[in-house]
Formats: C-alpha cells, structure tokens, sequence
C-alpha cells in the first residue's frame, strides 16, 4: 500500500492560481469555498524584499486532530495514509473545522458535510495525479508514495531540506515543502 | 463516472509507461474516451482564454463541457492548463452570455435593443455596409479585432475594397518591438511565442514583463524550470512583481528610465570587452557606430538617472556576461509605454546580439523551419483597395496589422476621408485604447457599429447591431500554425453545439459575405470542410489532428541553435544582425538608439503603470465565474511610506483622478512596500461599466479610463500609455 505525501517546492511556484480553479473544477467546490490556496507572504521594507509563496492545503496528519476529535468516524484515515471524510456519517458538527490547525476544511452548505482536499482520490483511483499537480505550472507540486524509494517525492526529500507547517504541534503532517529563496546582491 | 479496474489497465496500457501516476493522461483523445466507456467524449481542442493558443483538451458527459484539461502534445501547454484555461466552462456556461442577435432600439449608448433573428440582422448590415459604401465609397468601412474571428471580417473588407483594418494588438502592445527587431534582425523576436529559450538560460533579464503575473502557459512553465535549477534573474522593473521575488537582481529603476539603463549597459559590456566578439564580427554590422554612440552612457550618470545604484548597475550586467551567451535579455511583449518604445526595443535587441545570444542555448532559439503552401480555398483574388488604407497613420515603419487610433482619428475628422462604419470584432475597444473620450467621439460619428463578441461589453453595448459568436469551446476555426522551437498545426473544434442562438464567427462572416452579394468569398460548405481542404494542402493528417492528438508536429523543423550547418538567416538588408540601422536613418531616425528623457510626475503625483493577473486576460474574463472569484477588483498599489504621509491605510476605498482632472471608480489601495514611491500599479481590465456583465460590472478601477493622455512612438505609431500622472483622492 502506498504512503501517500506532497512536496511543495516553493522557489518554482508563480503564484499564478492555476492549482486552485483546477481543484474548484475538478472537485466541484461551491462557490466561495477552496481545498487549496496559494498565500503570497512577502517581507522587509523597499527594496529589501522577500517573498514566501505558500501552497496550503490538508496535510492529511499523521496524527489528525480531526480525525481524533470527529464524534461520528466520518473523519477517518484510509490505508494510503490520507484523511479522507465519509460524507454519509459527516453530521457537520464543524468540531474538525475548529480542531484543524492549518485552516484546510469547509463546510459544504448545499449538503452539510465537511469538505477538503482528499489529494483528489478518485484521481489516484484512475492512477493519475492530484489535479493540482497535473497543472501545476511551475512544478511546484510534487506528489507521490514515500513508500517507495524511487518515487520524486522521497528523492526530492532525500535530498532537500525540508519542513512541514506546525512541526511543534506534533500533527505529523504529510505535505512538506522545500524553498531555497535566491540570493539577492 | 465508473472507472471500472478492467478499464483501468485498459487505459494503462495504453498511456507511455503504463506506470500509476503517469501524466500523460492519453494517447488518443478517442481512445481514451473509448476506454472509460459510457457517454463521455474527450475533444482535443486550443484555449482561447487568453491568445497563446494552448492545446485543451475537453471531457464532455452527456453533452456537457465537464473539464479542461492541458493537451500534453501542444508545445504551448504541455499537459497543462493555467487558470483561466481551466476556467472556460465559466465562459461557455455563462448566463450573462449574449444570446441572439440584437438590433438597437433607442439612442447609442441608452442600452435599447430590440431581439432579431440572424436573418434580420445581417440583413440589416449587409444594407447599411452597401449605401455606405456606395456614398462614401468602400473605405470607409474599418474593421477592427483581436483573436480569431478577424480572419472572417478580414475577408469580408477586403471583398469589399477596404483595407482598413486594424489590431489593437500592434500599437496597445507588442507591434513597436516587433518592429525594432525586425530592423535589427529581419525577425519578429517571436510569433506563438517569444523564441527564448528560458529552459536552457543560465541568467534571464525581465524588463518590465512579469512573468508569473503574466501567465503565459509554456513560457512561465520553463521559467519556473530555470528559477527552480537555479538560474539567475535580473529583475528591472519598479514594482517588486512576482518575478523579481525569485531574482538574484532586483533592479527597482525609476520608470521611464530602462533606455538609460540599456544603453549604459551596452556601454559597459563594450568598454570592458564582455561582449561575443567572434560573433559580433562574423553575424553583426555597425559596432563601431554603437562603440562610439553609448560612451557617454557612463555607470555614474546611469545611477542618477535611473536612481539605481551604480554598483547594482554594473555588478548585475557582469553577471549577465559571465554567463554568456546561454543568457536572454527577454524582448518582453506590452511595449506601449512611453512614447519612444521602438528605441528601448531597439537597445534590448542590441544588447542581446552584442551577448550572442540569438541562435544560442539558453539565449533565443531560430525559428523554426518548415513550409506551409499557400491556401485560400480557391477564392478569388480581392478587387483592389478602393483608397489606400489609414492604417499606417503618419508612420514609416507602422506595421501591416495597423494602427487602431490613426482609424478613430480619420474616424473622427473625416480626414482625408470619412470612415463611416466599424466591424469590431472580439475586442473592448473602449478598454483597449488609450483615451475613451476619443473612441467614444469616434463611435458617435459612425453611421453603423457592428459588435461580434460573446458578452455585452461597453463597446458592444455601443453597437448598432450586436452578433453574439459562440465559444471557443463550441466552434471550428482555420487551423493554426504553431511555431515554438518546431512547427505543428493544432485545431480548434466544438466540444459542443453552440449554446442559444450563437454562431461562430466564420459563419457570420460567411453569411455576411451572401447578403452583400460576395458569395465567391464565403466558405464553400462547412468549415470544417475547408479545415480539411487545408490540411491535405499542409500535407497534415486531418483525422489525427481531430480524433486523436489535436496538434502533430512537423519532422525536422526543430533547428534551435547554430551550428556550422545551421546558420542563422537575418531578413534585413545587410543579412546581417543591424546594429546600426540604415533602415530607421533613412527615414531621418536614430540609428543607434539614444536616451531621450520623459516628463516626471511633480509632488504628490504618481506615475500610473498597469499590469496583469495571472487569472484574468485583459478585460475579457473578470466576469467569469471561478476566475473572479479569485479576483473580483483590483487594487491599487500604493508605496508604504507615501501612504503613511498622505493617510491612506491598506484596504481604503480611493479615488484616483488624472492630469486632465478624470476620476475613476472606487479602488481599494494596497499599501505595500512592493513598489517604489513615484509611481501606483493596477491590474488592467477592471472597473467595468457595462451592467450586462453582473459579476464584474463597477468592480474595481478602469486603468484605461485613467489614460487619456498618450503619445505615439514616432517610429512605429505605438500608443505610450504609462504617461498619465494621477493624484490620491481619499475620499471614494
């Protein structure tokens, strides 16, 4: 089985929102909601400026606290690792919503679940990539199984300095993201 | 849709690796479709979100457009497709789409229509076109467009003896560069695309164009290659744009002042000997001239006139050296700025042959080579020019898509002779040229506009008849050349039928032809008939283009570097790069480009200079549903430290009134520390005052609204556009 993860190579993002109209499309996400979003975080005063383009979306934890916290089991981990919500059990109690450090869920309001980013798993069903990173303009967004040693994911972490979003929260998250910010003169 | 395991390995086997996660999402759109079985149908066809042209290919179920997504084999979008391109079911499925033909019913302007049938309408066109033509004689039509349905309203003016028809896409943008490298090259520096090979460069220099923010598909994908392995990036440009975030260099020069910079660098690259000196002798003529003429470009004098630091000035340009010719001096596109654009188009393309950088890995590659013969359906020749077209205005070297605003001013003082009617077809002429009080004034003496487009925009809500053509998504057009580093031909072709009483613009056009009595000029069947006509001319396999892939490449067109059997051929007279131009000499211009200082903003004045968004193209897609979403007003980008000394707070409703005392809507301010203090920034295409858009009417501020002063680059007619000062009202 395999362990799923993302990288997210912040220096190729562009910031140009491809990722977030083609999970909207792929995933029917209603109007006003997203799985994902692209933050452009920039620092310093004139002219010494940095920028951190951040992609965030579920980290699908380790240790979830919406898994932990969901009252019903909607909120469960598939064998792949991922979170991924059962939306017949989902009583949109919002309990996830508030437990989710990293701001990743919505509540669908047309049906009442809880929604987010399911790393797109009827994509994965048909052996394709997350639609994000199939469009990924800049190659920004790496995915693949950790599992596997070949894979461009563990190949890019074996090599990379890397981090994850809230590490001291100990959530355990499975999207890691890499930056090397070019050296200004 | 049920993706059954059977179909599953079906579908594996036949993708390249048959490995899970492959990217390549088909072989055969056909065979795709066949595989996941049931009613779903793939259509590979070409974006026109924007007008790169990427290959789409669509999902349609139960005849629906259900997704977009990029076609791998297309040069332009490699397998993917930016946001917008994912955005066009929006488009398509737009409620706000126009839906019949419509014929005005009160006074211009007022918004009275009255619904016709397509019979009616061109009817009523085809009329007035003829007694205008026979009392102000055929001239005096003008045809005016951007994207694909000019071609049908091309043929149509020129089957009626006017020649005088013009894109916005010449003197509101690229057509100045395109011309100063014709001089020097004999070459447009690119026509899909810009021929830079970015995936290769080893160090890119962006004057102004913001990569990123302008999403152009296959050039921002090969730019995030470069920044990711590294490359270095020189970023000149006065606003810290997405591209100058991922710079080594960020150069934040005082806007109107890249001449200087250019010319001191030619100077520094020549005096220090950096320059490709081989190459310079064996391809080039007229270094002497430039030696001399840049010597008194000194790096001192640079600084203070751009009001950069000397050491940023000379240590950025060694860097671009050290790293050639595998460098670029990107030739940029929007070049509309200051009113002497032709020269600063001029420096980069000089500076980029001093570097060698044409013909060279990482630097521009040649153009492809292929032969298309010749194709025109078996239609007849076109009679005559009834009068020499306006086209060119007042200057030599204007280009043959034509200066729009020499049309609106022949338009408006009947000099030397009247223009009396207007095809506009697929552009907002009222956001795409400068001054709207003059295209308003023009529109008014007009005694027929006729409005080809898909949504009631303010031009369109200005024309006398309103022909609403269908979506990209839901037409055929010509098929295209593709020219990246090989030649192709793609296709456009429906995934759907056309949605209300829409047609495509062939059709119109071709109908149009019927009712003015030109029937040899209308296409002869279908269009796809003479798509395929085409394609067996072109030597293409029709049904690959249409079942399969959507675009096949042409063998060995791809010659991207010079090598000692493939060597550069330059156009120009010489058949030499031109350094020295004889050519702009002779018409009593510089030959070697010269600085020629532009007028400054006083005090608590700011320079207005505009840009894209990665979402939305021009003003054509902020009303589209996920696209506006994202970004429903612009803002205006405001320099921390001024806002802090006039009181204006981040996320304030402003106004912004101009030199000539115009005001514009209400615009949120960005006070950011991303732009220098002499200038504001805003993303074109917002502030719409065109109620029949719902989403986007009255969101955000109308840049063009703002730029009613501009001055015409005397070489090529280019409208400069960044010469309007505006003052910060705080009370919106």
């Amino acid at each position: 089985m395999p362990r799923y993860a993302m990288v997210i190579d912040q220096s190729r993002c562009i910031g140009c929102m491809a990722c977030v109209v083609s999970c909207k499309r792929e995933n029917d996400v209603p109007p006003e909601h997203y799985r994902t979003r692209v933050l452009e975080m920039v620092q310093g005063n004139f002219p010494d400026l940095t920028t951190e383009m951040r992609s965030e979306l579920c980290n699908h934890c380790d240790n979830a606290p919406c898994v932990n916290i969901c009252p019903t089991g909607a909120s469960h981990h598939e064998e792949d690792g991922t979170v991924q919500i059962d939306r017949d059990k989902c009583v949109g109690c919002k309990a996830c919503i508030t437990s989710c450090p990293y701001n990743a869920r919505h509540i669908n309001e047309e049906h009442g679940y809880a929604d987010k980013c399911s790393f797109c798993q009827q994509r994965l069903a048909e052996g394709k990539k997350p639609a994000c990173v199939a469009t990924c303009i800049g190659g920004s967004r790496i995915f693949g199984d950790l599992d596997d040693p070949n894979s461009e994911v563990s190949k890019i972490l074996r090599k990379t300095s890397h981090r994850v979003l809230g590490k001291s929260i100990g959530t355990g998250p499975n999207v890691y993201y890499i930056n090397q910010y070019p050296k200004r003169a | 849709m049920a993706f059954s395991r059977r179909n599953f390995l079906k579908y594996a086997a036949m993708s390249a690796g048959g490995t899970v996660l492959a990217d390549t999402p088909f072989i055969s759109a056909e065979a795709r479709a066949k595989a996941e079985g049931g009613n779903v149908k793939y259509v590979p066809t070409s974006c026109e979100m924007c007008f790169w042209k990427c290959g789409a290919v669509a999902k349609v179920v139960d005849g629906k457009v259900v997704k977009l997504e990029g076609n791998p084999y297309h040069p332009q979008s490699r397998g993917k497709l930016c946001a917008r391109g994912q955005a066009g079911i929006g488009q398509l499925y737009d409620e706000d789409r126009l839906k019949h033909p419509m014929i005005i019913d009160g006074a211009r302007g007022e918004g009275k229509y009255r619904k016709a049938s397509w019979d009616e309408a061109l009817d009523y066109v085809a009329k007035k076109m003829k007694a205008i033509a026979e009392k102000y004689g055929p001239e005096s039509l003008a045809m005016m467009s951007h994207g694909s349905p000019g071609d049908y309203f091309t043929n149509v003016l020129k089957a009626m003896g006017s020649r005088n028809i013009a894109f916005p896409s010449f003197a509101q943008c690229k057509g100045i560069r395109d011309v100063a490298w014709e001089l020097t090259y004999g070459h447009k520096p690119g026509t899909s695309c810009e021929r830079v090979d970015l995936e290769n460069s080893r160090v890119i220099v962006l004057f102004g164009t913001h990569l990123g923010e302008n999403m152009h598909n296959s050039q921002n994908q090969e730019f995030a290659e470069a920044v990711g392995r590294g490359a270095k990036i020189i970023c000149v440009d006065p606003r810290y744009s997405t591209a100058a975030s991922k710079s080594s260099f960020w150069l934040p020069i005082k806007p109107g002042t890249d001449t200087a910079l250019l010319l001191t660098w030619i100077n520094i690259v020549i005096s220090e000997g950096l320059y490709d000196k081989e190459y310079v002798e064996k391809y080039t003529v007229g270094f002497d001239e430039v030696k001399d003429a840049v010597k008194e470009y000194t790096p001192e004098w640079a600084a203070q006139e751009t009001e950069l630091p000397m050491r940023q000035i000379v240590e950025s340009v060694r860097e671009l050296c050290r790293y050639a010719p595998n460098v670029v001096v990107h030739p940029g596109r929007h070049y509309s700025w200051y009113g002497n654009d032709t020269q600063r188009a001029r420096a980069v393309a000089i500076l980029n042959a001093l570097l060698g950088t044409w013909g060279r890995k990482g630097g521009m590659w040649l153009p492809a080579k292929a032969k298309f013969s010749g194709f025109n359906d078996a239609a007849p020749e076109y009679p005559p020019a009834s009068k020499p077209p306006l086209i060119k205005g007042d200057f030599p070297f204007a280009g043959g898509e034509g200066v729009t605003q020499a049309l609106r001013d022949a338009t408006i003082t009947g000099n030397p002779y009247p223009i009396k009617a207007w095809i506009v077809a697929g552009t907002n002429l009222m956001k795409a040229l400068p001054d709207q009080r003059l295209t308003r004034k023009a529109i008014d003496n007009l005694d027929l506009l006729v409005a080809v487009d898909l949504f009631p925009t303010e031009t369109v809500m200005l024309a006398d008849v309103i022909l609403p053509e269908c979506t990209y998504l839901e037409r055929h057009d010509g098929l295209f050349k593709i020219s990246t580093r090989e030649a192709g031909v793609a296709i456009r072709q429906p995934a759907v039928e056309p949605m209300y009483e829409t047609k495509p613009a062939w059709w119109i056009g071709s109908e149009l032809c019927k009712k003015l009595g030109l029937e040899q000029y209308a296409a002869k069947d279908n269009w796809e008939g003479r798509m395929r006509r085409q394609a067996k001319a072109w030597g293409i396999d029709y049904d690959q283009l249409s079942k399969h892939t959507g675009y096949v490449s042409i063998p060995g067109s791809e010659k991207p570097y010079i090598t000692e059997d493939n060597q550069p051929v330059f156009g120009t007279f010489s058949e030499k790069i031109e350094l020295y131009s004889e050519e702009l000499e002779g018409e009593g211009f510089d030959p070697v480009p010269k600085y020629e200082p532009i007028e400054h903003p006083e005090k608590d004045m700011f320079r207005l200079i505009y840009g894209r968004s990665p979402v939305h193209t021009f003003s054509r897609t902020v009303n589209t549903q996920w696209l506006w979403e994202l970004e429903k007003e612009n803002e205006v980008w405001l320099n921390k430290k001024e806002a802090d000394r006039l009181g204006v707070k981040n996320g304030q409703y402003i106004v912004l009134e101009n030199q000539d005392g115009v005001r514009c809507n209400k615009v949120k301010a960005k006070v950011t520390e991303r732009i220098r203090h002499d200038c504001v920034y805003m993303v074109h295409g917002f502030g719409h005052n065109a109620p029949g858009l719902t989403r986007a009417n009255q969101s955000g501020a109308d840049d063009q609204q703002l730029i009613t002063k501009y001055i015409e680059d005397p070489i090529t007619g280019g409208t400069g556009m960044r010469v309007n000062f505006v003052k910060i009202i705080k009370e919106a």
